[in-house]
């Protein structure tokens, strides 16, 4: 603004007076190389040479998107729920009437289209709730301690929002591995709270080290007050499933510090190794006795976006959240109000996802023949990408133990770091980027995910990794390269 | 300050006014004492096994003396705690409760809860759209598109959302601004319903309900510290996700009152007024409409719109304009104009500078569509830079509910005259429409009547917000029992009529006023009813509390 008020107009929102907070804000796996893979799609639309047709994007675990056909079930029922003329049809099964008229009678006017309770719609909440005590053998649930959410997301960001306070060397500090799910680090940078890296082993295929924790916890009270610590069980992006022990050993960690935990468990159904079994945190909580059952704080969080469903597009999840003061938890409900329901659709979905097709029912066999198959292909590309991957010198994976990425280490020859760093870019986003350029697949950096100084991996999700991509992605070799700066050396194949 | 007093209310709401306090929830248990025997003992446990240094750990143990829980009303984001949100509030909690003790066979003076608290067309008993639902089907279920039942005009629209879905399937991530196609689609709405003006779909972003672009918008215009902090002018009354959405982040609210005499109509003067007051203290930076009001139902003028427009050009102000009711419009003399169209005829100058963004959902309307969580923002001179931020922050959430997104499609690219689903889908949007505009002038007309209310026309949108004689007796008693005295009212009229309202204090009102919000929502018999139960009761209320005075409404300064 000036005084004669010529430059009066400048804009009110500009990058300088927005928030910083947002402006620190990083989401590598919807970052950059995305936008440029989407410009590139355009291009090739728009008919522009390029030495590939189509653009492969393992950047995001969109199964549908790559392929994965929905569960027939759970759109039938979401039909009928849409339009309950359908009722009336012949061609649907009775369970799948049944299932849709009991969603249907939970609605307020007996419509998906009213709001639900701020909570989630009461019945689903319930049968959310007999889930969780099947899945931990009995260990009692209670519905009231049950909010949907629209996907995990939502009800991670919810959680944080609450527990973030503090200023200064007071300001709430948030254990998150290393590496992470982006969400988490965005979710701090916008909350400005103070991130806390803990980093986990690579050489003990991403294993959690409680000496870590330590380590990470009390280097950190120096400049804020930790009271959060996250976990992503099974792993995204490294793949890995917890040990019963490892995550004993974490709940006696959080319980000594007195840290709220968060167990990101969107994975649970994604665990392909032979000798891994997913434990749920709550599970392990409630076994340890009423000394840690009773005290430790934790929220758990699942989706319909994952598992053998991959339903991303329906918003759909749900947390549970345990020990929580009872007046907080009023103070959850109201902040969650604010935003009226999560999508009802979504939460429909959920319904059908915790309550399936019983044996005695007509879609049991279909529901049990799909939720199979998509299964199997997980784990079968799950061991398909670790071997391909670690026949490739310069490349080493860890086994894909659950979970839907792999996250392998890339050595790149110190003439692309110096090229990488010439263009400011970080080496594996330089490398990524290249990778998109030239054969047209679309990972996501490690360094969006956060690694170990000097190392440098990628993301992919191995649900695309069909033989095509594989050998897309290996036998045809970088290089050598002709660039500016000379060419690659050609690590092995893959380079 | 309603604040504190609501807060106060929500625990003592309990017992006070309730028949069956055995079945209404507990008020919030008492923390018990922490500290205590166990707990130092468990620290110092705790600090051998962490091998932690002394110091650390003395100043951790002294820490867990004090509590031992790690989240608790002391150590909450203070800015949670400060957010107030009327519409799911203790009112609506406490009808919750009702409802299930009615269920669980406790006697009361009536038979069921009336949520006139909210506007959810459907739990009201309104019928969806034909023609929408079947598109969400046809989406949902594609084998459902060699089924004869369903029109060919629904199958062509479900068959050319999912071909820009991935994968061809809803249950794929949409790009974070929303699906292209249907992005493409509003854009060409928007045009058509403003003659012309221009939209460009990559100022479209998709949303979860329009609560979700608002929020988004407003924290990226949030921020600063101390004087320099971004201050947020809204309506007073305004609808209390702004409120709710400020407090979150840390902004500032500047209120503007709206006239209640002159039918909640927007005075410039008023806006300068709350300007040059806010600035004292603050820098004020957005300005937030709701054009047609909620809860005040008012339909601006296109004149009163242009001289919003000069003021925020300006000052300027970044203009939010809340515009889910816009095709709830129901009074004769009025007419629904949007922003964008008024300020492109204002002129270059103004159409290209001033910042502006507007909100639609699929949940007014007459689709009424609540739980598929759909909507838009249109930005309008966006900076490019933050127009690269705002993809950014909206990534992190991935998606809007795709679902709702073809929603979204079908109110903005309905059947067209030559399709086959089009004299339905015209028929049930007038029977809707029509049905509204009725029960605004019902509304209006029996509040109106009732000595002590005073009734503002419903020109549009979906509310009545009468103001209410509350005696002075009534005040007194509410004020002893810490809770505002609309809240007193409500709850009353709550606990003898099972109807629920919300009181105006959650929207905001001059000092010494008092309202409600209800919806007109209810079908016409239901409406008639519930009026004349608010009738009754106020009429009793009026007694029960009278002193010498006839009954009255303040009239406003």
């Amino acid at each position: 603004m000036t005084e004669n008020g010529f430059l009066h107009h400048g804009k009110v929102l500009t990058l300088d007076s927005m928030n910083p907070n947002v402006k620190r804000v990083e989401y590598a796996v919807r970052g950059p190389i995305v936008q440029r893979a989407v410009q590139i799609e355009k291009e090739l639309r728009e008919g522009v040479k390029k030495p590939f047709t189509e653009v492969i994007k393992a950047n995001i675990g969109d199964c549908h998107a790559m392929g994965q056909k929905p569960i027939t079930f759970f759109r039938q029922v979401l039909a009928l729920c849409s339009y309950p003329e359908l009722l009336e049809d012949n061609k649907f099964p009775e369970d799948v009437k049944n299932r849709a008229r009991r969603i249907l009678q939970a609605c307020a006017g007996g419509s998906i289209g009213s709001y639900s309770a701020s909570q989630g719609i009461e019945l689903i909440r319930n049968d959310v709730a007999r889930y969780i005590e099947r899945r931990d053998g009995g260990i009692p649930c209670s519905p009231d301690n049950i909010y949907l959410s629209a996907g995990a997301s939502d009800g991670i960001m919810t959680m944080l929002k609450l527990l973030v306070s503090g200023e200064g060397s007071s300001r709430t500090g948030v254990m998150i591995s290393i590496p992470q799910y982006p969400l988490y680090s965005a979710g701090l940078a916008e909350l400005a709270a103070v991130q806390i890296n803990y980093y986990l082993d690579e050489a003990k295929c991403w294993s959690l080290d409680v000496k870590e924790l330590r380590r990470a916890l009390e280097a950190a009270r120096k400049h804020c007050r930790p009271r959060v610590l996250c976990i992503i069980n099974p792993g995204n992006p490294t793949g890995q499933v917890q040990s019963r022990q490892c995550i004993e050993d974490v709940i006696k960690f959080a319980a000594e510090e007195n840290l709220f935990l968060m167990a990101d468990e969107v994975y649970q159904d994604n665990v392909y190794a032979e000798g891994c079994q997913f434990h749920s945190f709550k599970k392990v909580l409630f076994e340890m006795g009423p000394e840690y059952s009773e005290k430790v704080e934790l929220v758990s969080f699942h989706s319909t976006s994952k598992c053998y469903m991959g339903e991303c597009g329906f918003r759909g999840g749900y947390m549970e959240v345990v020990n929580l003061d009872p007046e907080v938890k009023v103070q959850l409900t109201k902040l969650v109000s604010v935003r009226l329901c999560p999508p009802v659709t979504g939460q429909a979905l959920l319904d059908l996802v915790v309550n399936p097709p019983q044996p005695d029912e007509p879609s049991y066999a279909t529901f049990i023949k799909e939720r199979s198959h998509t299964l199997a292909m997980l784990a079968e590309k799950a061991k398909m990408t670790q071997d391909i991957l670690n026949q490739v010198p310069g490349i080493s994976c860890n086994p894909v133990q659950g979970a839907m990425y792999s996250f392998p280490s890339i050595q790149l020859p110190p003439k692309a770091i110096a090229e990488a760093k010439e263009k400011g870019q970080a080496p594996d986003m330089f490398y990524c980027m290249k990778l998109l350029e030239e054969k047209g697949i679309c990972l996501v950096p490690g360094s969006g995910f956060g690694q170990r100084d000097g190392t440098f991996h990628f993301r992919s999700v191995m649900w695309i990794l069909k033989v095509f991509f594989i050998k897309k992605l290996t036998a045809a070799p970088f290089g050598p390269v002709k660039t500016d700066s000379g060419s690659f050396v050609p690590i092995g194949r893959f380079h | 300050m309603h604040r504190l007093q609501s807060v106060a209310a929500r625990s003592l709401m309990a017992g006070a006014l309730d028949p069956c306090p055995a079945l209404s929830a507990p008020p919030p248990a008492k923390r018990p004492n922490r500290g205590g025997l166990r707990l130092p003992a468990a620290g110092v446990k705790r600090y051998n096994a962490a091998g932690a240094p002394a110091a650390v750990a003395a100043a951790a143990l002294v820490n867990r003396k004090a509590r031992d829980k790690t989240l608790t009303m002391e150590t909450l984001n203070p800015q949670v705690k400060a957010v107030e949100y009327a519409v799911r509030g203790p009112i609506v909690i406490k009808a919750g409760e009702i409802e299930k003790s009615l269920q669980e066979g406790c006697k009361r003076p009536f038979t069921e809860v009336i949520k006139a608290n909210i506007g959810d067309a459907h739990a009201m008993g309104q019928q969806p759209i034909t023609f929408l639902r079947q598109v969400v089907a046809l989406c949902t279920f594609p084998e459902l598109m060699d089924s004869p039942s369903f029109p060919e005009d629904a199958k062509r629209r479900a068959r050319r959302i999912l071909q820009s879905c991935g994968g061809q399937s809803l249950g794929s991530y949409s790009a974070s601004q929303g699906v292209d196609c249907i992005r493409k689609d509003i854009a060409a709405y928007i045009e058509q319903r403003d003659q012309g003006v221009p939209s460009d779909w990559e100022n479209i972003f998709l949303t979860t309900g329009a609560s979700d672009g608002i929020v988004n918008i407003l924290r990226l215009l949030v921020s600063g510290a101390g004087r320099s902090r971004t201050g947020v002018m809204i309506p007073i009354p305004q609808y209390p996700l702004y409120s709710a959405a400020i407090a979150e982040m840390g902004a500032v609210q500047v209120n503007y009152y709206l006239d209640e005499d002159n039918c909640w109509a927007l005075d410039v003067n008023e806006l300068h007024r709350s300007y040059q007051a806010a600035k004292e203290h603050c820098q004020p930076r957005v300005l937030c409409i709701i054009n047609p009001g909620n809860p005040t139902g008012q339909v601006q003028s296109k004149k009163c719109i242009e001289d919003v427009l000069h003021f925020a050009y300006e000052e300027n102000l970044f203009v939010m304009a809340d515009e889910v009711y816009q095709e709830n419009v129901y009074a004769p003399d009025c007419q629904f104009h949007s922003f964008k169209k008024v300020l492109y005829e204002m002129g270059p100058e103004y159409f290209n500078s001033v910042e502006l963004a507007s909100f639609h959902s699929t949940s007014k309307g007459y689709t009424g569509e609540c739980g598929f969580r759909g909507g838009f923002m249109e930005v309008v001179n966006l900076d490019p830079e933050v127009k690269a931020q705002l993809v950014k922050l909206l990534s992190v959430r991935l998606c809007p509910p795709v679902a709702g997104q073809a929603a979204m499609d079908v109110i903005v690219n309905p059947p067209q005259p030559d399709e086959p689903s089009f004299t339905q889908f015209h028929k049930e949007k007038a029977a809707v429409l029509g049905a509204l505009a009725d029960k605004a002038k019902l509304t209006e007309q029996i509040l109106s009547a009732v000595p002590g209310i005073k009734c503002n026309p419903v020109q549009g949108a979906m509310y009545a917000f009468p103001q209410i004689f509350i005696p002075p007796r009534a005040v007194e008693e509410a004020k002893a029992l810490g809770m505002q005295p609309d809240m007193l009212y409500c709850l009353r009229l709550l606990e003898e009529t099972g109807i629920c309202v919300v009181p105006g204090s959650g929207f905001g009102q001059r000092e010494g006023t008092y309202h409600f919000r209800m919806t007109i929502l209810p079908s016409p018999e239901k409406l008639k009813v519930l009026l004349e139960k608010v009738r009754d009761f106020h009429m009793k209320f009026l007694k029960e509390f009278s002193t010498l005075e006839e009954p009255q409404c303040r009239v406003q300064a």
